[in-house]
């Protein structure tokens, strides 16, 4: 038996051998092909565009019809609705719009959707069908780069001449001038049963259903053994038997039956089917009698509606919406809920078999498109019933003339709806009872980084202030698809994600023809089933999208055979098949919003791609889409990898291996993907870098001095990263570096770098290192006014009282570009009419205009510089004229610097380079960087950033440091990276002979030395010093101000006020608080004990209470003390100061 | 062992240090782990107790100070400077670096800048051009001063790259020296109309007539740095005022791209290296510092060929296996110094320029003190 057994074995290894030999093939070209074709923000852009091509189409479908409730042959019909170029109408002129003009201009970058109609006309009583084609029923914000952009499929030529930067992702949109990304929103699946526990800990099962018609959420739950319904229209929870009775299933052993022949199912059901009983309801026509009583009240319903029975319209409308109930055969829907049952009773029964809500397989991505397609529907309905009202109307009034039905479509309600949506970022459509706030946000120009770390983003479902760890914490499942790294610190930690490199997320494809394929290939129709078949053992359920489809006797040929068909490309690439061998269900996916990758298949652990595929790809015969096409790459969603075993390298493949990963660095997402040597370093630091990456400055996009955003900052000398990473080659960032390769020297030096301050050389400083350009906008506006009137802007006056004001003024009265621009100065010259309420006739006079000119509020002391003056017409027809204003810093003691390893530090001190260490070569670091920023921090990988940094400067060769790169060579192995610095001189361990520039002899230490690349972050001194000795008080409580804005003062709080207290420090609290804050002097009456006043006629102080000035005391009091005294007296409280010496 | 009093131990020589404290005091010893014994003992009666004077004596100086000068080129020379203490040393290296004037471009008054270069950034990287002017020629100018033909070079640069053309690359030779100081006329001497309308400098004389500049005008030194690239329909006009400065104030007034010394390397085979290990030992070194000698009957052994050569890297001492056998060491008073110019003045020079510097300072101190 066992030398059988073997001999079987050893067959199997001859076959097994016979494939060809197992090689790693390097397969990280795909990746470039992948992005090529797929672009960084795919997900936003296809979402998009299905909206586009196929969603809106529906929807319009579904609509397509409207008619006059009044007269019914009166109707519109559309034929076919599609979207122009994004365009803007300019005097009745169709101008053509791109988005780089949007930006600048401040409008829109909207395309008309055009409908193509027939409707009736009545013209002199006679009615006739008339047909229009391009019909502008409203204009619809177009996403950049999408399919209906002026940018899609342009080249990097086309792309600069329209004045964008061929590096920019695209997928936000442009409204009213500013960009907006909708942030990709993370829910819950849809129409899917998940089995967990409520807050006592009762076991449910809930399913949120949606269709075109509905949403709901329906809950079953186990409460003290007996199962109920809970559903909002209801008023409390109701027996689940009464519901099953309800729906025709009046027999409890049929109930039983479908639960399966299991008596453990049958008898937790027990106690259900008895309190059904005790509330004597035994028939359907009493169950729904029963259920009647339980609906809840005060809910509009319409007239058909009573004549049913609420509760039937309830249970065939609301109850599991998302199963179809046709012609009251509530079959389907019974067996919909026995499973829930059953998957309730298997989890009560095993806990294992509870679902976890936070498996990312559970979650559905909500992109743009989705978004958008409700915000859509919603208008469009609207506009529609709102036509459909005013032709009521207008066939209502006695005398009519003409009658046109296609005039009431052309509303601009879609066009002010979707901007208003997008601008505010508020979704509120009360058709689908939703109201989100802060969908959408201004796309982040801080850096490029930030820009397409913003597009990856994903919003969480739960508000942030939950205290909750769960949803925060890194899911398995996240593996692949969501960036282990990249997420905020803080209240939002871990809700908010990113998307891996490769992530991509799904759109809604057809269900149709999938179901007809699943019954050609043999799934038993679920309404052919008895309810005992149902949870038969030997069979699978077939579920697709949630729907229960049928059985199927021999899953795994079925999934095999559903598989081998999506490989051939005969079905979608993104449809899931999942075999869940414990729940015995198959579950197919083809719904939008899951997330995705792609993985190379291999059979039998031998990848399926060889190396002639990939020289084909280099030689450009191949690319991702034939990859994907010749089945060699496929598509798994979270739910399939459980099906499949992957192999991380194709070395590793054993015989079960169904999968080989394309690149292991895919796991991390664009931030992350940034730093070298991840994986080398404590995970909390990479953390960090992902948020600090975004705050860099350098080269936001190569458009950057075109842009007029209302602040840039950017760096003079950004440089390209000497380590890099893959990622870094395949998002761009080295062509739009945020950062430079300063030599940094590891040791303590001057006592001004505790606390991770960094010391920095003077020369470096002078030569250029750190320098930025901040720039800021400055806007007027040249108003025109109703009565026909505007504002001017006229000459300069060059001498005068306020010529000296007026100094950087061009003739034409607006600032010229490369002027130095100080505090106080004119920057524009307007003047604004007086009156711009009535009309005026005739010329005006001088006097009719008032300066309005604008000055420039910088801080003191900075010399800025006007950088361009822009002109242009903003969406009212009026001139608008923007003028950025630049200035250039150097690093100054106090500015932030941060490496790409989370270890961020202040400048604590400026040093000639004289007296900084140089080396055996003459080298003289940039910065010196205190050792003790490693030991507590463990970021390993900036040690071996700098050994790689050095050893790349002495050979002259970028290395690499991608995250787990070493074994498939994109990362350099330090060994290998030693050997190259000790051929070079340097010692292998990157620590250099060091002499002291200040005493001129070695130090007693070898000094670890080389590049690493620093990043400026934002966060600048000059922005936030701020002292103040005197200044601006609040008006009404006399207290300085708040704010460095406001040249405020700083607070002496409470904690502080604390402290001065337990330390006795008396006269310091009344400095502090009193004298120096808000001192008043009151007269106080010592009579009444209220508060008088000082009549400076009388030369006397009077009470005005007791109208007496006898017994009146002064006495100095903080005024907050007198306005708290008088406010509580305007609230009918006296209070009554009693003066125990006076 | 055999315990020893310390008192039955033989009596330091007189008037001589004890070797291991000679090797302490003349050589860094270079430690796989650090090196030790960095420090020069300064204290002149530091060995006093084993009758050694350590003072200084200028006698002593003379005799052993030596400058030898290796490799001289236009921009750099290396010179070894032997028999003097770091400090001194140091003192050349900081001097060159950060007290050596040179002339650089203070001020840029821009009249036209059209191209993608912030004024700013472009005046930085006007800077930072090194020029070709001796700065002894030239006097500092302080606040107040007008800018005048001893104080102030004036360069001019006005590039456009027509319409229609390809682009343009503006680089350092495009710089115009104007002997006769700056074009650009005030503009509130504008009304004033004498023969001569009053520009921004008040030249008496042409620079030109001045000492040598006629022979060798003044420009930057290298004409190839790239200022700016110019599209098609930009223009740069503008005019950029050299000054005397010093490296201390900021580095485009360094004479020197950079200037350091680094200490003779001293290698010592303690033992003998022989045959394979003396192979090994060769092939170890990166630079070749060590060399093979056959010593007859086929035997082979290590001798140290080209000790100067050493980076110190550290790969001869890193395994176990020659750790013994060969001390890494420096010589504390012999400096291979460097000097890089940037090109203004002669690397000799520069170095003699220092000398005479660090010895005003001398003067100084001295006149101070009495
Ligand atoms: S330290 Fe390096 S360069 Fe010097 S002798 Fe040893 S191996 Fe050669």
């Amino acid at each position: 038996m066992v030398a059988k057994e073997n001999e079987q074995d050893v067959g199997i290894d001859k076959q097994f051998l016979a494939a060809p030999v197992k090689s790693a093939v390097d397969k990280f070209q795909l990746l470039p092909e992948f992005l090529k074709v797929r672009g960084l923000v795919k997900q936003h852009l296809d979402s998009f565009n299905y909206f586009v091509r196929t969603g809106m189409k529906n929807i319009v479908r579904a609509n397509k019809e409207i008619r006059s409730t009044v007269d019914k042959n009166v109707y519109l019909r559309y034929k076919s609705v599609r979207i122009g170029e994004p365009s803007v109408v300019v005097n009745s002129v169709m101008d053509q719009l791109s988005p780089h003009r949007c930006r600048l201009s401040d409008i829109t970058y909207a395309a008309p959707i055009y409908v193509d109609i027939e409707y009736v006309t009545e013209s002199n009583g006679k009615k006739s069908t008339a047909t229009k084609s391009d019909v502008i029923i409203g204009k619809m914000p177009i996403m950049l780069r999408s399919c209906c952009c002026l940018l899609y499929g342009k080249d990097e030529e086309e792309l600069a001449r329209l004045g964008e930067c061929p590096l920019d992702p695209g997928g936000y949109f442009i409204v009213k001038g500013t960009e907006k990304v909708i942030l990709i929103q993370e829910q819950l699946s849809k129409n899917r049963i998940i089995i967990d526990t409520d807050k006592k800990g009762c076991v449910q099962a809930s399913v949120m259903s949606s269709t075109e018609a509905r949403k709901s959420k329906t809950v079953i739950v186990m409460e003290k053994e007996k199962i109920y319904l809970s559903l909002n229209q209801f008023e409390k929870k109701v027996p689940i038997m009464a519901v099953m009775k309800a729906m025709g299933m009046e027999s409890d052993q049929e109930v039983v039956q479908m639960l399966g022949r299991d008596p453990r199912y049958g008898a937790l059901l027990l106690p259900s089917i008895e309190e059904c009983a005790s509330h004597h309801v035994y028939t359907q026509q009493e169950a729904l009698e029963f259920l009647e009583g339980k609906v809840a009240k005060s809910r509009f319903y319409s007239a058909s509606v009573e004549k049913e029975g609420r509760a039937m319209v309830i249970l065939r409308d609301v109850f599991v919406a998302n199963i179809p109930v046709r012609e009251n055969n509530f079959r389907l829907k019974c067996m919909y809920v026995a499973v829930m049952l059953r998957r309730m009773m298997e989890a009560i029964i095993n806990k294992d078999a509870m679902d976890d809500k936070d498996y990312v397989g559970n979650k559905r991505l909500e992109l743009s498109g989705q978004l958008l397609s409700l915000l859509f529907e919603d208008l469009f309905k609207t506009l529609n019933e709102e036509a459909v009202k005013e032709v009521d109307a207008f066939l209502n009034k006695p005398s009519r003339s003409r009658f046109d039905f296609s005039t009431y479509i052309t509303r601009g309600r879609i066009t002010v709806g979707l901007e208003r949506a997008l601008s505010t970022g508020n979704w509120d459509v009360k058709r689908f009872r939703m109201n989100r706030k802060g969908m959408t946000q201004v796309v982040a120009r801080l850096s490029f980084i930030g820009t397409l770390g913003m597009m990856t983003r994903i919003q969480p479902q739960f508000e942030k202030s939950r205290k909750v760890s769960g949803p925060r914490a890194l899911q398995p499942s996240q593996w692949g698809m969501l960036c282990p790294c990249d997420t905020p610190e803080g209240e939002a930690c871990g809700l908010v994600k990113n998307l891996a490199l490769m992530t991509h997320v799904t759109t809604d494809q057809e269900e149709g023809p999938i179901i007809s394929l699943c019954y050609c290939l043999g799934v038993e129709d679920l309404e052919l089933l008895s309810g005992e078949e149902l949870h038969a053992p030997n069979s699978y359920l077939i579920i697709l999208n949630g729907l229960i489809l049928g059985k199927h006797r021999r899953p795994k040929q079925f999934a095999q055979a559903m598989r081998k068909l999506r490989r051939a490309g005969k079905i979608g690439e993104f449809i899931s098949i999942f075999v869940n061998e414990k729940q015995h269900c198959l579950y197919i996916a083809s719904d939008g919003g899951r997330v995705c990758r792609p993985l190379v298949i291999a059979d039998r652990g031998v990848s399926r791609i060889k190396e002639h595929h990939m020289k084909e790809l280099k030689d450009g015969m191949r690319n991702f889409d034939s990859f994907l096409r010749e089945g060699l790459i496929e598509y798994l969603d979270v739910n399939e990898e459980n099906n499949a075993l992957i192999a991380l390298y194709e070395g590793e493949a054993t015989i079960d291996t169904t999968h080989i990963e394309i690149e292991p660095f895919t796991i991390l997402g664009v931030c992350a993907g940034l730093i070298p040597f991840p994986h080398h370093n404590q995970s909390p630091r990479n953390t960090y870098q992902c948020a600090m990456g975004k705050q860099a400055m350098g080269n936001i996009a190569y458009n950057q001095l075109c842009r007029m955003d209302t602040l840039i900052y950017l760096l003079v000398y950004p440089q390209r990263p000497l380590l890099t990473t893959r990622t870094i080659e395949l998002v761009g960032y080295d062509k739009l570096g945020a950062g430079q390769n300063a030599t940094v020297a590891v040791m303590s030096y001057s006592g001004y770098d505790i606390e991770d301050a960094i010391v920095m050389n003077k020369s470096s400083l002078d030569r250029g290192f750190g320098r930025c350009i901040v720039m800021k906008k400055l806007a007027a506006v040249h108003q025109k006014y109703a009565n026909n009137t505007s504002d001017r802007i006229i000459r300069p006056q060059r001498d005068g009282r306020n010529a000296e004001k007026m100094q950087i003024l061009d003739e034409d009265g607006l600032a010229a570009p490369g002027e130095i621009i100080r505090p106080q100065d004119v920057y524009i010259y307007k003047q604004s009419p007086i009156d711009t309420k009535n009309t005026i006739s005739g010329t005006v006079p001088e006097s009719f205009y008032k300066d309005s000119w604008q000055t420039y509020k910088g801080p003191e002391g900075e010399t800025a510089v006007v950088d361009r003056v822009a002109l242009s017409t903003d969406r009212n027809d009026n001139m608008s004229i923007t003028f950025m204003i630049r200035h250039t810093r150097r690093p100054e003691v106090g500015d932030k610097f941060s490496s790409r390893h989370g270890q961020k530090g202040v400048c604590g001190t400026i040093v000639q380079q004289e007296d900084f260490p140089f080396s055996e070569r003459g080298i003289c670091p940039d910065l010196i960087m205190n050792p003790h920023g490693f030991p507590s921090r463990m970021t390993v990988g900036k040690m071996i950033e700098l050994l790689g940094g050095k050893a790349g400067v002495s050979c002259g060769r970028f290395h690499y440091g991608s995250a787990f790169g070493e074994p498939s060579g994109h990362a350099d192995k330090v060994e290998v990276i030693s050997e190259t610095l000790v051929k070079h001189g340097f010692s292998y361990t990157g620590k250099d002979f060091i002499y002291s520039g200040i005493t001129g002899m070695p130090l007693q230490a070898y000094i670890f030395m080389g590049p690493i690349y620093y990043q400026k972050l934002k966060h600048m001194v000059l922005d936030k010093m701020h002292a103040r000795g005197s200044g601006p008080k609040v008006m009404m409580t006399r207290q300085p101000t708040e704010g460095r804005s406001r040249n405020g003062g700083l607070r002496v709080g409470e904690m502080e006020r604390d402290c001065l207290i337990a330390y006795g420090a008396s006269m310091l609290i009344y400095e502090r608080l009193m004298i120096s804050s808000d001192p008043f002097e009151v007269q106080v009456c010592r009579k009444c004990g209220l508060l008088g006043y000082y009549n400076s006629k009388l030369k006397a102080a009077i009470c005005s209470t007791c109208k007496d000035g006898e017994k009146i005391s002064t006495l100095k009091l903080p005024y907050a003390c007198k306005l708290l005294f008088q406010e509580l007296q305007s609230m009918n409280i006296v209070p009554r100061l009693q003066l125990t010496e006076a | 062992m055999e315990k020893v009093s310390v008192w039955d131990l033989p009596d330091v020589p007189e008037g001589q240090l004890p070797s291991h404290i000679q090797l302490q005091r003349t050589r860094v010893h270079c430690n796989p782990d650090a090196p030790t014994h960095t420090e020069n003992v300064q204290y002149s009666g530091a060995y006093s107790s084993v009758g050694v004077d350590n003072s200084l004596q200028l006698e002593q100086f003379r005799k052993n100070f030596r400058v030898e000068v290796i490799r001289l080129g236009k921009e750099d020379m290396e010179f070894d400077m032997i028999g003097v203490d770091p400090s001194l040393a140091n003192a050349f290296r900081r001097i060159l670096i950060a007290e050596l004037p040179t002339m650089a471009i203070e001020k840029v008054l821009i009249a036209n800048n059209t191209s993608v270069v912030q004024d700013e950034v472009l005046s930085h990287r006007l800077g930072l051009i090194p020029i070709n002017a001796d700065p002894r020629l030239f006097d500092y100018k302080s606040e107040n001063d007008d800018p005048k033909e001893n104080n102030t070079i004036v360069f001019k640069l006005h590039v456009r790259c027509e319409r229609g053309g390809p682009r343009l690359t503006v680089k350092s030779d495009q710089l115009k020296w104007l002997p006769n100081g700056s074009e650009f006329s005030l503009e509130t001497s504008a009304a004033k109309s004498t023969a001569k309308p009053k520009t921004y400098t008040t030249f008496h004389t042409s620079q030109e007539t001045l000492h040598d500049f006629s022979k060798k005008p003044i420009a930057p030194c290298h004409p190839d740095i790239i200022l700016s690239k110019l599209g098609p329909g930009q223009e740069i006009e503008l005019e950029a005022h050299a000054v005397k400065g010093m490296g201390k104030t900021h580095a485009k007034w360094s004479p020197v791209a950079t200037a350091w010394y680094r200490m003779l390397p001293e290698v010592v085979l303690l033992q003998q290296v022989e045959d394979e290990r003396a192979e090994k030992l060769v092939k170890t070194c990166p630079v070749n510092v060590f060399d093979i000698e056959d010593v007859g009957k086929g035997k082979k052994r290590a001798i140290v060929a080209r000790p100067r050569g050493c980076t110190l890297c550290r790969e001869c001492i890193r395994e176990d296996e020659f750790k013994q056998d060969v001390a890494l060491r420096r010589v504390k008073d012999h400096f291979i110094f460097t000097i890089e110019s940037t090109g203004a003045l002669p690397p000799e020079v520069l170095f003699t320029e220092a000398v005479k510097i660090l010895e005003d300072k001398c003067e100084r101190v001295i006149t101070e003190l009495s």
